[in-house]
């Protein structure tokens, strides 16, 4: 008999028996291969429900789906639970704009370099948005790995004698084998989990360039998958060179096609975060009333991502953007000037 | 304090990049400890091999890096990997190093990024663990930065995110923690500690040049041991601080240049 040594007080959320999964992939995810092409709009209202478990995939600001999020945003998609899993500006957005109700918390409510979330913080510290368990960013990506084996849990040694791990979900039993101490993390099956990538076909068979973070053991955790691409490609170029396939066909729900989809995010090899924007948005957020006018003026008063692109400051801004990302423009970051 | 020719951050800067030995691997996030890896590199370990957590592994950097997983962590690297990938190799006990913030810590390296107050209430919440546990419970040895004063050097951190040596001796051990890892130096602005052997407790190895250890002692809530004979920190020497310029041009992380 394994001895349970210690238990997480935290909510169990996103897990699932896995035969209910099996049962549920086997009636719900459907192996034909059809296009799957459609807007924003529609993947959106079609699978964001009230109250679902949602993650996106990127990291902090990085390959980040900001077209879908404003999309979110726009439809005014109420108590989401968050995949806090290194999430950055995709959670202090939702966050300040009331979408998020529970999140559960990697890494949160801070910028890396550029500071703390003014917006997404003040929401925690009144109470308004629950903080409903903590990991660490190994423990959260390996949730995703079990969900993405089928496995109940998966073992591991992070966390191990803290709080993080008291404040989670996770329980620690006695290794069988080594004797040890182990900590068991549960599975998380995302609801909805929205992906921008560099390339993908009408299907969804995506590749993405450069690191994949946990994107790979995230697009087969989750139930329903959207896709956002910088651009759609020829099926035979997916054909050609199959080792590039990150994402299969079988695993996405929609395919939506949104250059600069990652804006102000950081798209590698295609362009560099837009600090001012950034910068913008940490200035404005240190308000209510500035959150309400950063939402007015780059989301409820923009009717498509082309329009929004314009207000950034259009082809000049992201010719700059891209200069930048191949280092051919020196980097213009407001909040490093002091 | 006297006239000095660098600024304590160029001077934390040098003392982190000294203690990366040559031929080993270490985990760096974005600010000082991205500069002291590549400040280490360019000094006396050009073996240093470095791994951020999102996936990049060996990159050579061409500018600082705002986050530890934009495409300048995986410039020209070896490998543009996973997280699953560098964790699991951290798991396995390829990373040798390791590099930490804190807001809060305590005597046995006990380390909070969580939040300042009560957990169901608090006063500020801060970003959690983000990869810091990992980092602290995988790594061989870990190296903290921070910043010391009686609030944030506490005799009970309000969180532990981040597993130092718990609450002594074993205790990581006990845990199931991996064996022998854990806190290795703290370096703040106004000395160097390391962690007694028997006690696990943090223990003052130098002070920075100008620097009492009245003020070590006035700037922490616990008792810090304090032997008999401490050193003073060697300052940066002129090399080393031409090249942390030359690593932040702009002054993004060590500030503008006087």
């Amino acid at each position: 008999m394994v001895e349970v040594l210690y238990e997480g007080e935290g909510e169990l959320l996103g897990w699932e028996d896995p035969d209910e999964m099996r049962k549920w992939i086997r009636e719900n995810k459907p192996r034909e291969m059809v296009d799957k092409t459609m807007d924003l709009k529609e993947a959106i209202s079609k699978f964001v429900r009230d109250g679902c478990y949602i993650a996106f995939g990127g990291f902090g600001h990085i390959r980040v789906s900001m077209a879908a999020i404003y999309e979110i945003i726009r439809q005014k998609k109420r108590n989401l639970i968050m995949a806090g899993k290194t999430a950055v500006h995709d959670v202090d957005i939702l966050v300040a704009a009331g979408c998020v109700s529970k999140v559960e918390v990697a890494y949160c409510f801070g910028h890396e370099l550029r500071g703390l979330s003014p917006a997404s913080r003040r929401k925690v510290e009144h109470g308004e948005v629950k903080v409903a368990t903590e990991w660490s960013n190994a423990g959260f990506q390996w949730r995703f790995l079990a969900a993405a084996m089928g496995l109940p849990f998966i073992p591991t040694r992070v966390m191990l004698g803290t709080d993080t791990l008291r404040k989670s979900s996770a329980k620690v039993i006695r290794d069988p084998f080594s004797g040890k101490p182990i900590a068991l993390l549960p599975a998380c099956y995302p609801d909805v989990v929205i992906m921008h990538v560099h390339r993908c076909d009408i299907y969804g068979n995506a590749q993405i360039d450069g690191i994949l973070v946990e994107d790979f053991e995230l697009a087969r955790a989750a139930r329903r998958l959207i896709i956002t691409t910088e651009e759609i490609v020829d099926h035979e170029l997916i054909r050609r060179e199959p080792w590039k396939t990150v994402i299969p066909y079988f695993l996405v729900d929609a395919v939506v096609e949104v250059p600069w989809g990652s804006h102000p995010c950081n798209m590698p090899y295609l362009y560099y975060f837009d600090e001012e924007h950034i910068a913008e948005w940490l200035r404005m957020s240190r308000t209510d009333e500035g959150v309400e006018q950063y939402l007015e003026k780059y989301v409820y008063s923009v009717d498509s991502f082309e329009e929004y692109l314009e207000k950034i400051g259009g082809i000049k801004k992201l010719n700059y953007l891209k200069k930048l990302e191949h280092l051919r423009a020196p980097l213009v970051a407001p909040w490093a000037q002091g | 304090m006297g006239e000095r020719k660098y600024t304590t951050l160029e001077l934390m800067a040098c003392v982190a990049a000294r203690l990366l030995e040559d031929k080993k691997a270490v985990f760096v996030g974005t600010g000082l400890p991205m500069i002291a890896a590549s400040l280490a590199q360019r000094m006396h370990a050009p073996n240093l091999l470095i791994i951020f957590e999102a996936g990049g592994i060996g990159p050579q950097i061409p500018v600082l890096p705002i986050s530890v997983g934009d495409s300048r962590t995986f410039y020209r690297a070896i490998a543009a990997s996973s997280m699953h990938d560098v964790m699991s190799l951290s798991q396995k006990g390829y990373v040798d190093y390791g590099f930490l913030g804190a807001a809060q810590i305590d005597m046995y390296g006990n380390i909070n990024t969580t939040v300042i107050g009560d957990w169901e209430r608090p006063k500020v919440r801060l970003p959690g663990s983000g990869g810091a546990n990992d980092v602290g419970s995988l790594c061989h040895r870990t190296i903290i930065i921070m910043r010391q004063d009686p609030r944030r050097f506490v005799p009970k951190v309000d969180f532990i995110t981040t597993p130092g040596y718990l609450d002594g001796p074993g205790a990581r051990e006990k845990a199931g923690l991996p064996a022998g890892s854990g806190p290795y130096r703290v370096i703040t602005q106004l000395g160097v500690y390391g962690f007694d052997e028997k006690t696990k407790r943090m223990k003052l190895l130098s002070v920075h040049p100008g620097v009492t250890i009245e003020d070590i002692k006035k700037n922490s809530s616990f008792e810090i041991i304090i032997p008999d004979e401490v050193d003073t920190t060697e300052p940066p020497t002129e090399e080393e601080l031409k090249i942390l310029h030359e690593i932040d041009p702009v002054g993004m992380v060590l500030g503008r240049k006087k």
